[in-house]
């Protein structure tokens, strides 16, 4: 018995929702990262899923291999300003974080 | 067979998720976090994208969260750790997270485009073929990438590097 399109596309907003939930109510820059990763985890779900249904080609599959690739950059980049950030500023707290004053 | 493996998959990668967002150490929360990504990559297999299945297990279980308890190694974690996670101390970002995920679900829900069972022909996964497309028709997104990688490296680097080097 095959899946059900809708199956795989309401995990990807159970986990999106959750990964957003991190993002917002998480007060730990650590924690925060993280739930980045799930979100764009969830896109890439729906990525592969809509063309895997839609699609005879690997358009769904080839952009999620970017959408990977673009995501290690950003994590590494990422860990580095944080690391920077406690070297400077020795907190973990997103609202600590107002040296710009934005 | 694949019904019962999904929700199997499904249900497990939901719970680590959730113990991502509500684990008051960020070690556990980069746990639970490698323990999702393994169940995303299980329905990778599922969606028959086995390359992307190995690709996920590679980057994120191997490298990204590697990273991850690399830097929560690195930097004192232990004031952090005592903060708990409140979830009514910030009551407009959850009326509307609320609000979005009913918003998609319904829409998911009610689509009529979203209820098709039957895949495209079954490709049975050729890797061959994939690197083909991805080779010959996206060469310039995959040559682009990689210049972002390698700016990504080395803007890591000089982020990361003692002022006085």
């Amino acid at each position: 018995m095959m899946v059900p399109l809708w199956w795989y596309i309401s995990l990807a907003v159970v986990l999106f929702v959750i990964g957003a939930a991190g993002v917002l109510l998480r007060r730990n820059i650590l924690v925060v990262l993280m739930s980045l990763e799930l979100l764009l985890n969830s896109v890439n779900i729906n990525f592969i899923a809509f063309g895997r249904y839609y699609y005879d080609d690997f358009r769904g599959q080839v952009f999620a291999i970017f959408v990977i690739a673009i995501t290690a950059a950003e994590v590494a980049v990422a860990l580095g300003i944080l690391v920077a950030l406690v070297r400077n500023k020795s907190t973990l707290k997103v609202d600590d974080v107002t040296m710009m004053k934005g | 067979m694949d019904q019962g493996f999904f929700l199997l998959f499904a249900t497990v990668s939901v719970i680590t998720a959730l113990t991502v967002v509500l684990a008051r150490n960020p070690v556990h929360s980069a746990l639970a976090l490698m323990a999702c990504f393994l169940q995303i990559s299980a329905i990778f297999v599922l969606l028959e994208a086995p390359l992307l299945a190995v690709i996920q297990i590679f980057v994120y279980v191997g490298a990204i969260m590697v990273l991850f308890l690399f830097v929560i190694m690195m930097i004192d974690v232990r004031e952090a750790v005592l903060q708990r996670f409140v979830p009514g101390g910030n009551l407009p970002a959850l009326v509307l997270l609320v609000l979005l995920g009913v918003e998609m679900l319904v829409l998911v829900l009610l689509s009529e485009r979203f209820s098709v069972t039957e895949p495209v022909a079954t490709r049975g996964g050729e890797i061959r073929a994939l690197s083909t497309t991805l080779f010959a028709d996206y060469l310039l997104p995959f040559e682009v990438a990689s210049v972002i990688l390698l700016a990504a490296l080395v803007g890591a680097i000089v982020l990361a590097r003692k002022e006085s080097g």
